[in-house]
């Protein structure tokens, strides 16, 4: 706290209720803050899970012909790496960082319904056991997006394809309820003075979310159950002997799973968009193009789907159609990063660690944007369609697009959750190694994919420098993996010993930061009155304008009631 | 240690190769390539234009004693401009690709010297999927994915039913300098046909057809797998197309028929003994 010479906010939190103690008080807890650390907590142990299985994937393609694992736990372990990754780590983490601070950064006492939001959790909980328990049974093995006929129970009998499916429907009714959640909350409970303009980038980006969600998730919904009655109760729909489509579940999956990539990633750029005007001490660069193009991102989303089937039987017209929407969805994508830079642009850039990690995002999301286009142009997809290249697209996308703005996330808010500062040495030892693990495991997969190695494939043989390169991308692994446990260690460390944050430790912009750290359990006494999309800005000039008229440094400022 | 050839290996590692797709023995592929080729320099310019800019501001703006942020909300013609300049570029793109669609989607005629195409190779359907040369012949071959092995069957069916026509598994030889169709089915699963040098990869879907076409002009060996998750056996599921003088195919075809005849003859005195010797044949043959 001494290096912060400026005036604090502070804020007194007498009308608090106290809050419960113990574990039971966990379990019975609808305050949004404890569910959020609840979603954060969980999902993060998803992530480890979901990297061990990659770790072990690499494991086995470290080498050519590898005997580690055998084909039936290869393809179980790819299942569960990506299944996990999706669903129980990226999306509901960006539920769980949008449960803790969109209510704070709103000026709201709590989400909108907080029995529900208690429920989403639950349900999240219960998904994520579900489909863990196949462990000791018999884990899917058909893949994260589960193709009929390979999913149906005569090329996959085990209940293992059943867990996947209770999985979906499990997560997906905790990520629907959530998303109404949001969407109710950010419509009905801002803070006076906050007009749709004035909103905070991420919060734009988890309404955004949101109702991709609420478009997204009944129709994979509705798929994953025709998958079920296909599987127990006697139906066709993907049976073409008797009338059905096994293109039928490429449609439904993929009208859901493309919408489903920007439910990822939007998140992450609102975090960004959040962070980097703090680092640069400048106003993020048009405010109005970041939110709008969000929105075009996500309407656009829903028109790109059949890219994902481009070496389908499908008409040529829709291939064509579907380039060009896909060709589309990258201008707003590519406005996006250039703002980002002009935000940067003229500055003056504190190098923390929240925002390395948000320049890595740039620079990393930037290469799995451009492979994306390559992708976008159906006659070459058609070469790099299900290789390596995509599997390294999707890696820079996610990695890019979600995993890192995820940390610079834990590195910004941190001190908000715990009331303690991050090493920031760890973190940015923790950044480098995860940014050059990033690169060496992935960049070299565009290789392996151009020179033909599928994807899904549990051993190779060593042709051209296939062996090499594998190598490479498994270093690059454990590197990743390295700079992911540093930052565990940062956060056990930090938790004793970080040293105390105070409410405002970034001198940052949004509303969150108005409130002490950790926050009371009803957030704010006092909700200012919102005047710009900066409001804490605005809080600080109004401290310090008071506190040089009265000549008197010692007056607290959330007693003056700022703004109000 | 040929067992599963990760389809490329024939590519020289050179600078270039090491950048882009299989350079291909089949003009789709070539056009394919090139097409790769130059959305890789455009890519190549944007990526070292942004991440210098990146670069740039990170140096350049970094925190200095007695620097003073610039406080910009931005600057709606810049804007305009960025957002227009993306899209100018990919529509540049779309054009290209679209003037490149034809030489990749369409096959070309066969040469003269090619294999001679009798009347039962004479494709005289057309649906909306299968382009055609422009001469209407072709050699078809049926490729049929199935749990782990890809089956090839050729025209020359003698049996109304489609029955008796010569058939390979794993390896489809064909003869050079001749448009070669693929209508290509699943029977299990589905299934991705993919040799990197003849041309983009199509899924097998059970109750679909779909096709796409080749034509290689010297003899060679070209390596291909699955490409779609099939189950278990997905890696070992390999494709190889041998590539033969039109001469040398018209032997090895009637070799293949010749076998499979002698196969089927076997199979009926084997079928007719166990018929007289135990009954059971009433059981295979109602």
């Amino acid at each position: 706290m001494a290096t912060y010479a400026a005036p604090i906010p502070q804020v007194s939190a007498d009308r608090a209720e106290r809050e419960g103690q113990g574990w039971t008080s966990w379990i019975t807890t609808t305050d949004h803050k404890r569910i959020g650390i609840m979603y954060m907590v969980t999902t993060f142990v998803f992530f480890c899970l979901g990297g061990t299985e990659a770790l072990m994937i690499r494991l086995q393609l470290g080498a050519p012909n590898n005997t580690l694992v055998t084909p039936e736990i290869y393809n179980q372990l790819f299942t569960m790496h990506g299944t996990t990754m999706i669903f129980l780590f990226v999306v509901p983490m960006m539920a769980g960082i949008a449960n803790y601070f969109l209510p704070l950064m709103i000026g709201a006492r709590d989400m909108a319904f907080p029995r529900l939001n208690a429920l989403s959790y639950w349900l999240l909980l219960a998904g994520g056991i579900v489909f863990y328990a196949s462990l000791f049974w018999h884990p899917p093995e058909a893949g994260w997006t589960s193709y009929p006929p390979l999913s149906e129970t005569l090329y996959s009998p085990s209940g293992g394809q059943d867990a996947w499916i209770y999985l979906i429907h499990l997560t997906g009714l905790s990520s629907l309820l959530g998303a109404i959640n949001f969407y109710a909350t950010i419509a009905n409970m801002r803070a006076r003075g906050m007009s749709w303009g004035r909103l905070p980038l991420f919060v734009w980006a988890i309404l955004t979310y949101s109702v991709l969600l609420i478009f997204a998730l009944p129709v994979i919904a509705a798929a994953v159950t025709m998958l079920l009655t296909d599987r127990h109760f006697g139906t066709h729909f993907f049976d073409p002997a008797l009338g059905g489509s096994p293109l039928l579940w490429q449609n439904l999956f993929w009208f859901f799973g493309h919408p489903e990539v920007y439910i990822m990633v939007l998140p992450g750029f609102g975090i960004v968009s959040e962070i980097l005007p703090v680092f640069a001490r400048k106003p993020i660069f048009g405010y109005k193009a970041i939110a709008a193009s969000t929105v075009a991102i996500a309407f656009l989303g829903f028109l790109t789907w059949a890219h994902h089937m481009f070496t389908t039987p499908i008409p040529e017209a829709i291939l064509v159609f579907v380039m060009l929407s896909s060709f589309l969805i990258a201008v707003p994508t590519g406005v996006k990063i250039i703002n980002w830079i002009a935000t940067l642009w003229r500055g003056t850039i504190e190098f923390t660690t929240p925002l390395l990690f948000c320049v890595g995002f740039i620079a990393l999301f930037l290469i799995g944007g451009i492979s994306g286009v390559f992708l976008a142009i159906f006659p070459v997809d058609w070469q790099l369609n299900e290789t390596y290249f995509v599997v390294a697209h999707i890696h820079f996308v996610l990695m890019g697009g979600a995993v890192l703005p995820i940390f610079a996330g834990i590195y910004y808010w941190f001190p908000k959750i715990t009331g303690r500062m991050l090493s920031e040495r760890l973190g940015k030892l923790s950044f480098y190694l995860m940014f050059v693990g990033i690169l060496a495991t992935f960049l070299i997969q565009h290789v392996m994919g151009l020179d033909g190695m599928p994807r899904r494939i549990y051993e190779y043989d060593n042709v051209g420098h296939l062996a090499l390169y594998n190598q490479i991308s498994t270093v690059g692994a454990f590197i990743l993996a390295s700079g992911v446990l540093v930052t565990i260690i940062n956060v056990w460390r930090s938790l004793k010993v970080g040293v105390v944050a105070g409410p405002d430790p970034w001198k940052a912009n949004t509303l969150e930061w108005f409130t002490s750290s950790p926050p009371p359990v009803n957030n704010f006494d006092v909700i200012p009155l919102v005047r710009s999309a900066e409001p804490m800005k605005d809080i600080r000039r109004e401290v310090e304008r008071r506190t040089s008229d009265a000549g008197a440094a010692t007056v607290p400022a959330g007693a003056t009631q700022v703004g109000v | 240690m040929n067992r599963i050839p990760a389809a490329l290996g024939h590519l020289l590692p050179s600078t270039l190769a090491f950048f882009t797709p299989a350079k291909g023995a089949s003009p789709n592929a070539k056009e394919i390539h090139t097409l790769y080729v130059i959305t890789l320099v455009i890519a190549l310019i944007i990526f070292f234009l942004v991440e210098g800019a990146l670069g740039y501001a990170l140096v350049k703006y970094r925190k200095r004693k007695g620097v003073v942020p610039a406080q910009i909300h931005g600057n709606t013609r810049l804007e305009v401009s960025w957002t227009a300049a993306a899209a100018v570029i990919l529509l540049g793109l779309a054009i290209l690709t679209f003037a490149k669609l034809a030489s990749i989607q369409d096959p070309p005629n066969s040469s003269p010297d090619g294999a001679t195409l009798g009347e039962q190779n004479n494709l005289i359907y057309a649906s909306n999927q299968e382009r055609l040369p422009p001469d209407r012949k072709a050699l078809e071959i049926t490729v049929i994915g199935r749990q782990y092995i890809w089956q090839y069957v050729y025209p020359g069916a003698n049996e109304p039913d489609g029955l008796g026509a010569p058939y390979s598994y794993e390896e489809m030889v064909v003869p050079t300098k001749t448009t070669v169709e693929l209508n290509i089915v699943s029977s299990d699963v589905v299934h991705s046909w993919w040799v990197p040098e003849l041309g983009g990869k199509f899924q097998a879907v059970p109750g679909y057809h779909n096709y796409t076409w080749f034509k290689v002009e010297k003899p060679g060996v070209f390596h291909g797998q699955c490409a779609f998750l099939c189950g278990r056996g997905h890696a070992r599921m390999i494709a190889t197309v041998r590539a033969v003088e039109p001469a040398e195919f018209e032997t090895w075809l009637a070799r293949q028929k010749a076998l499979i005849a002698e196969a089927n003859h076997q199979a009926e005195i084997a079928r007719a003994k166990l018929k007289t010797q135990t009954g059971a044949g009433a059981v295979e043959n109602p």
